[in-house]
């Protein structure tokens, strides 16, 4: 890896904990090039994450790092980055720590608009435990506690941020490691909350109970089936069914939280004087 | 300069932890602790600090865990239920070492219970509502005046020692309203945590000093450490040896037990001659020292004893005591909680009387003293 790459990893730590063939460090690997791509201040970057395979990348990763408590990684991050504002705070959380026991928070954060970066990795799964379904497991496919089937519908992540108020979304995944790492550095720059679905694999847990092969295989089904924004624009719902759409899906302009606590500030104390 | 004003718990517990340096608050309404937050939404930003409602009561408790690691005294307040949804993080603060306090104003429970009734019911779930194992440091103030300094040391407790800190104050107190003398905030001793001496390649954010308690670096300040829940080592990063694991969970309780004798905060009355103690605390105690007082006037030898450190247990203090009475009454505002650390401590040395009160009222002097009279009888 390229030195200033390198400088952004803790590489002491680098046996990670990851099954081979994961997709965890992909996502990881693509968040450090987009830091890396934006200059970003080591020292005035603070990495949040919750509890899951995904959330053990900020150990990894070179900055002021804080691993928090299951689907909990958006309330300590909204805490450090009202109490000083100048730190750029990217949360990393896994699907079913950000729209399960965290969902909460997530579409919370959202409606606040408040300036952090959300990358969910989302391998459709509970990884660290095992295999279990998620918010995000797919009708019908198996997970261990859906042995027969899953019978629930999963959330389209970056619909319920963009409904819940988030100001930019998008979606990248393992295979489109570019393009992750360049929706990556977008969410970074635009001021508000940000949400990047970052579709990755879980061969362990999700692919060989739901027969999708080696890791590879996985990897060419995210080929195969992802759709970019532009060509899904050219093609009807029936022929989008059960392909998922990348790229940049949304951008607005709202009031950022902790600016507009600023505007409460100057009133607060305008008031006081009088 | 000192000023005297008319005010209730909850306003008091509000301006002293500004006082103390407070500048983050984070929480979500319940009653009867929600003027503790009225009062931060409107004072914070004249100080050019931070207010947030936040959309439960562990995103209030994960919040100010935030704003603590990046540098700013943070502070939530919530009453039963919320205290309940708190605890998991309170076992992050405790475990990660986070200073922060939590200000529970207690009502009657179980569940939503009697939200306008005092009570003290939540003794236990202070020390051991959060799963696992750690020392706990919670503090019940018997007055709206002493609201004010307990919370003063509870914000330095929880800066020393960088853990989590309880108030746990009641209905009673709460929303009682005194004339009270408040301090110059400029008389009060205030501690702040210590910061790391050494340049950021060499910090060690959990390797302790002799006190047990090591240095906090700020995020933003360039130390690039990790904090993690999960059992660590002296650098901060996941490690599960035996000996790592069992020397953490031990600070975790040393730092705190090794420093008793300055946490232990209480008072005693007409001890030196009793032959009965009442052991009382938080609300209770004022309707403890009238029973007590009238007891005296009848020429009973009646002592008391005021907890207002409520763990660490006072164990010298109630051990002390057992050894020179022969009964101690403690009356509760629950089934019977803290009496059992008092049985506890007093080692079969005096005959403890148990007197529970779970109406969702207060204690009547009467109360007390209809118990006094008849084991002093
Ligand atoms: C309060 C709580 N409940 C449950 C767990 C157990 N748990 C740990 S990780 C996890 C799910 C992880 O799935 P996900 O968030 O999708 O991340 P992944 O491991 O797949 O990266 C669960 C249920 C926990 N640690 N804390």
């Amino acid at each position: 890896m390229e030195q200033s790459v390198e400088k952004l990893l803790r590489t002491k730590h680098l046996a990670h904990i990851w099954c081979p063939g994961c997709g965890n460090g992909t996502v990881l690997a693509a968040t450090v090039r987009a830091i890396e791509h934006l200059g970003l201040d080591q020292d005035k970057t603070v990495i949040v994450s919750g509890i899951g395979c995904s959330s053990r990348a900020s150990g990894y990763m070179n900055f002021d790092t804080l691993h928090t408590a299951h689907g909990r990684a958006l309330t300590f991050a909204t805490g450090i980055k009202l109490a000083r504002p100048e730190l750029t705070v990217i949360v990393l959380t896994g699907d079913g720590d950000a729209t399960a026991i965290g969902g909460n928070h997530f579409i919370h954060a959202a409606r606040r608009n408040i300036d952090l970066t959300t990358i969910v990795f989302n391998n459709g799964i509970y990884g660290m435990t095992g295999g279990q379904y998620s918010p995000l497991t797919p009708t019908g496919s198996y997970a261990s506690t859906a042995p027969y089937g899953h019978i629930e519908r999963p959330f389209d992540i970056a619909k319920l941020a963009i409904a819940a108020g988030a100001t930019y979304v998008a979606r990248g995944s393992a295979y489109h490691t570019k393009m992750l790492a360049d929706v990556i550095i977008k969410g970074i720059e635009h001021t508000g909350f940000s949400v990047i679905d970052a579709v990755t694999q879980c061969p362990t847990s999700f692919g060989r109970k739901n027969k999708m092969g080696a890791p590879a295989a996985m990897l060419e089904w995210q080929r195969d089936n992802a759709v970019t924004v532009e060509a899904a624009a050219k093609l009807t719902p029936e022929q989008l069914a059960g392909k998922f759409i990348i790229g940049e899906l949304h951008r607005s302009e709202a009031p950022e939280y902790v600016a507009e606590y600023d505007k409460v500030i100057a009133r607060a104390q305008k008031g006081a004087k009088k | 300069m000192s000023r005297v004003v008319l005010m209730q718990g909850n306003q008091a517990c509000a301006e002293a932890a500004l006082a103390a340096g407070v500048r983050f608050f984070a929480g979500y309404p319940i009653t009867p602790s929600t003027e503790v937050a009225e009062i931060f939404a409107a004072r914070l930003p004249r100080l050019g600090g931070k207010f947030i409602q936040m959309e439960d009561e562990i995103a209030g408790m994960g919040a100010v865990c935030g704003a603590s690691l990046a540098g700013v005294k943070a502070l939530t307040a919530t009453s039963g239920p919320g205290f309940s949804l708190k605890q998991e993080l309170i076992g992050y603060a405790a475990m990660a070492e986070i200073p922060v306090v939590v200000v529970n104003v207690q009502r009657l429970g179980p569940s939503t219970g009697k939200p306008t009734a005092p009570a003290q019911g939540d003794v236990m779930q202070a020390r051991w509502g959060t799963h696992g194992d750690r020392a706990a440091i919670a503090l019940s103030p018997t007055s709206v005046r002493e609201t004010y300094d307990v919370t003063v040391h509870a914000i330095n407790f929880s800066e020393k020692f960088r853990l989590p800190v309880i108030i746990l104050l009641d209905e009673i107190i709460g929303h009682m309203r005194e004339k009270i003398a408040l301090p110059d905030p400029s008389t009060l001793r205030i501690i702040e945590r210590k910061k790391p001496a050494v340049p950021s390649g060499e910090y060690l954010a959990y390797k302790p000093d002799d006190d047990g308690v090591a240095p906090l670096a700020a995020f933003g300040d360039g130390y690039h450490y990790h904090v993690t829940g999960l059992v660590h080592d002296e650098t901060g990063f996941p490690a599960g040896s035996a000996s790592i694991t069992a020397d953490l969970i031990t600070r975790l309780h040393t730092k705190v037990y090794n420093a008793k004798s300055e946490i232990t905060l209480f008072d005693e009355y007409f001890m030196e001659d009793a032959e009965t103690a009442v052991v009382a605390y938080g609300g209770t105690f004022r309707s403890a020292m009238a029973a007590v007082k009238e007891a005296r006037a009848k020429g009973n030898k009646v002592g008391l004893i005021k907890l207002i450190t409520i763990w660490p247990f006072a164990d010298e203090v109630v051990a002390r005591a057992a050894a020179k009475v022969g009964t101690m009454i403690v009356p509760e505002l629950n089934y019977g909680q803290l009496v059992g650390e008092v049985h506890r401590a007093a080692n079969g040395r005096a005959h403890i009387v148990s007197l529970p009160k779970v109406d969702g009222g207060v204690f009547t002097p009467q109360e007390i003293l209809s118990v006094l009279d008849k084991e002093v009888g």
